[in-house]
């Protein structure tokens, strides 16, 4: 039988996948997408270790940063542990041959981040997730891990409290099939893709792990948490990584003015963009006076994706930008362990999982960290739980074969779902957004429920059973609303302003009500809350 | 604006609303409004990803950064099974990596300067669009040949410091490897990252000379006129 199953194949995933292979486990890494196309290509900036390369450094001040940058909704232990194990996490990945840049005197070479003491992010250009990535796909090509492709996840195999696997959509063959392993983890990614046409992230940040997480009985938490990125590119959305201000990028608004320092932390720079973009003015990031030179050489990227989809030249002209949703920091509730609350024999690991890292915000460089670093700590922690099941439990996938096969032969399709999801893109970013505000959030909340009670109208146009991209689009759709609703309900519950939560009616953090994890869980049928102190 | 799609069965039209757009928001456009049956691959939408790469009036293109024009034919890539549509089978050739055996074979300690990491900071740019592949005429004729991205992956490892054991890849891209290249730079030419595969495999070619490979094709041509039988 199957050690371990690992679910999504992006640098957590791969990444736990190499540690558990380490130790002789036998391990499986599913995904719905290639390994190479995952999310984690997309990071741009670098990743952090205090090595003190550049600029003097220590551990104690890159736990600091990210305490600070928390507010208050950590795990002290948790930060402590990874900014620890952050230089060991580079030396594995150099030894695996991640090209990472260097320094006159042969170091790796590290750049500022904003919110960052010190220069601490490691890089390679602006590809430095994608490099890193490569690299661990290759290493996994290397050990022969066995890695499986285009196969959505669509729920956990439960038995009493223990995860038995997972059942999943073959998306080449339309097949609904039951994969079963001792222990599962699940490294799924995060739920940006909320904010449709308003993020970052690409089309598949649509929180599936979580929520199957929530179907199954466990427990997911801070799920209003979501992190703006200050600077993608007005048009399109995408991102023109941090490391353009940490070079020296200015924003400036219509008068040429500049409003703000550009390298505090990220909440309260894509609030300073939005006020301005409130009060009419636009706003253009500035790198011209860096040169064509230096440009070239440390972001060639963003060079390219301004030419492309804005149509200007960096090198001459002013970057229209808009702040948009770049990550998630609530997920799957995990303990230290990165055991999921609430299930037996289940782990979850990166964007997908709420490992009390992050807090309230994310800083910069931390989440290429937290995948290496936590991902191998959950494929170390994974190996050696040995739960046999005592019946060949085979409810859950009769359960998802009869759904896939009632879309095929019963549902309607009277509704375009795609609209619904484009107009909900929208409506998350201006609802549950930037600022946020009671009424309008109480409002939002009860149309994304009539739309979930009318999703038997919508359904899908394309009956064919094979590579039906409509039908993953469904699936994926569906999972966006459970995970919706609870981004919701815990913004409303929060009248607070704390991170990248803000509330204009309540401006300031309330350590009294609110130094608080929101957690969230189904019980017969029926999403539960409640608020659980954070003591440290 | 018109366009064409080359579909599993047929070619279709399309009429494109937009004065100006991406390949990639045209496919979707017509996904989410018209017809959902139609099939294609995409993820990031910022050209990092390597997922939505197809050919457009017979040239390799990522959908996310193709600026679309009039009359513009699309199509799947070559040398791939067609799924669906433009969505492709990219499993097999992903194949090529472990015949390959593109990774760093043996870690040595070493100091690495930043003239080192430059030397192959393109090569490490590859997204794996299969861009590349599709363009390779070589593979019209030999379907087993390694291919231009695998080369250029094994290329940027055995020119890592850190590589210890250079000849293990290097013995790996020997057969259906480096002396298949017909060095006519098609690959180089539809790289949506700018990667020259052909350079590297002139390189490979260099290191394997070192470690006493020579071409097979000289070698016929030598000796292969006497031979007879």
């Amino acid at each position: 039988m199957l050690d371990i199953l690992i679910v999504g194949s992006g640098g957590a995933g791969l990444s736990a996948a190499l540690s558990a292979k380490e130790q002789g486990a036998n391990v499986l890494v599913v995904g719905k997408s290639y390994p190479t196309a995952s999310q984690t290509s997309m990071a741009q900036g670098g990743m952090n270790a205090a090595l003190g390369n550049v600029t003097p450094d220590s551990i104690q001040a890159h736990y600091e940063d990210t305490i600070k940058s928390a507010h208050g909704l950590c795990d002290r232990q948790m930060v402590q542990q990874m900014c620890e194990d952050a230089p060991n996490s580079i030396a594995w990945l150099e030894k695996l041959g991640v090209p990472f840049d260097r320094t006159v005197d042969s170091k790796v070479a590290q750049r500022q981040l904003g919110g960052a003491s010190s220069k601490r992010a490691c890089y390679a250009q602006d590809y430095t997730g994608l490099k890193i990535l490569h690299t661990l796909y290759d290493s996994c090509l290397k050990e022969r891990i066995e890695m499986i492709e285009e196969h959505l996840l669509l729920n956990l195999i439960v038995e009493e409290g223990n995860v038995l696997g997972a059942t999943f959509l073959d998306i080449i063959t339309g097949e609904v099939k039951a994969i079963h392993a001792k222990t599962t983890i699940l490294a799924t990614g995060g739920y940006g893709a909320l904010y449709k046409n308003f993020t970052t992230n690409s089309e598949g940040a649509t929180g599936d792990g979580i929520a199957a997480v929530l179907r199954a009985g466990g427990t997911i938490s801070n799920m209003e948490f979501v992190q703006f990125h200050p600077t993608a590119l007005k048009g399109s959305a995408t991102l023109i990584s941090e490391s353009a201000r940490g070079e020296g990028g200015y924003l400036v608004n219509n008068k040429n003015e500049r409003f703000v320092d550009e390298l505090l932390p990220r909440d309260v720079v894509a609030r300073a963009i939005f006020e301005q973009i409130n009060s009419k003015e636009e706003v253009f990031l500035d790198i011209r006076h860096l040169g064509e030179e230096k440009l070239l050489h440390l972001m060639p990227q963003e060079v390219h994706l301004c030419r492309l989809h804005e149509g200007v030249d960096p090198v001459t002209q002013l970057i229209p930008i808009k702040p948009v949703a770049h990550y998630t920091m609530g997920g799957i509730n995990v303990n230290p362990k990165l055991e999921v609350t609430g299930l037996k024999n289940c782990y979850a690991v990166g964007e997908c999982s709420n490992a009390k890292i992050h807090g309230a915000n994310r800083l910069g460089g931390n989440s290429l960290l937290e995948i290496v670093s936590l991902g191998r700590l959950a494929g170390k922690h994974a190996v050696g739980c040995d739960y046999h099941r005592t019946t060949q439990n085979t409810t859950q996938l009769q359960n998802d074969q009869e759904y896939i096969e009632g879309l095929f032969e019963e549902y309607p399709y009277e509704r375009n779902f795609y609209k619904i999801q484009d107009q909900l893109g929208v409506d998350f970013y201006n609802n549950a957004g930037i600022l946020r505000d009671n009424t309008q959030l109480n409002n939002f909340l009860n149309e994304l429920r009539v739309i979930k009670a009318d999703l038997d109208n919508m359904g899908i146009g394309d009956k064919n059973r094979e590579n039906n991209t409509n039908l993953v689009d469904f699936l994926q759709f569906q999972n966006l609303l459970e995970v919706g609703e609870v981004v919701l309900d815990a913004a409303l519950v929060r009248d607070e302003s704390r991170g990248a939560h803000y509330k204009t009616a309540f401006p300031n953090e309330d350590d009294k009500h609110f130094k608080a994890d929101s957690l969230y869980w189904i019980e017969e049928n029926v999403l539960q809350s409640k608020l659980v102190k954070v003591v440290n | 604006m018109q366009i064409t799609i080359q579909r599993t069965h047929e070619m279709v039209n399309y009429e494109i609303p937009f004065e100006s757009t991406t390949l990639l928001k045209a496919l979707y456009h017509i996904k989410n409004n018209e017809d959902n049956s139609l099939t294609f691959s995409s993820s990031c939408r910022s050209s990092v990803c390597g997922t939505c790469a197809v050919r457009v009036n017979g040239k390799e293109v990522l959908a996310c950064s193709h600026t679309l024009q009039e009359g513009d034919l699309i199509e799947p890539l070559k040398y791939h099974e067609v799924q669906r549509d433009l969505k492709v089978n990219k499993q097999k050739v992903r194949e090529t990596l472990r015949t390959s055996t593109a990774w760093l074979q043996q870690t040595q300690e070493t100091s690495i300067s930043e003239q080192q990491v430059a030397l192959t900071e393109k090569q490490s740019d590859c997204i794996l669009c299969d861009s590349c592949y599709s363009a390779c005429p070589v593979l019209e004729v030999n379907p087993n040949f390694i291919g231009p991205f695998a080369l250029t992956r094994a290329y940027r490892y055995t020119a890592d410091p850190r590589e210890g054991n250079i000849q293990a890849t290097i013995d790996n891209i020997q057969t259906n490897g480096v002396w298949d290249c017909t060095l006519c730079g098609e690959c180089t030419a539809v790289c949506p990252q700018g990667i020259d595969p052909k350079m590297d495999i002139t390189m490979l070619r260099g290191t394997s000379a070192q470690f006493g490979y020579s071409d097979p094709n000289f070698q016929a041509m030598d000796f292969g006129g006497f031979g007879g039988f």
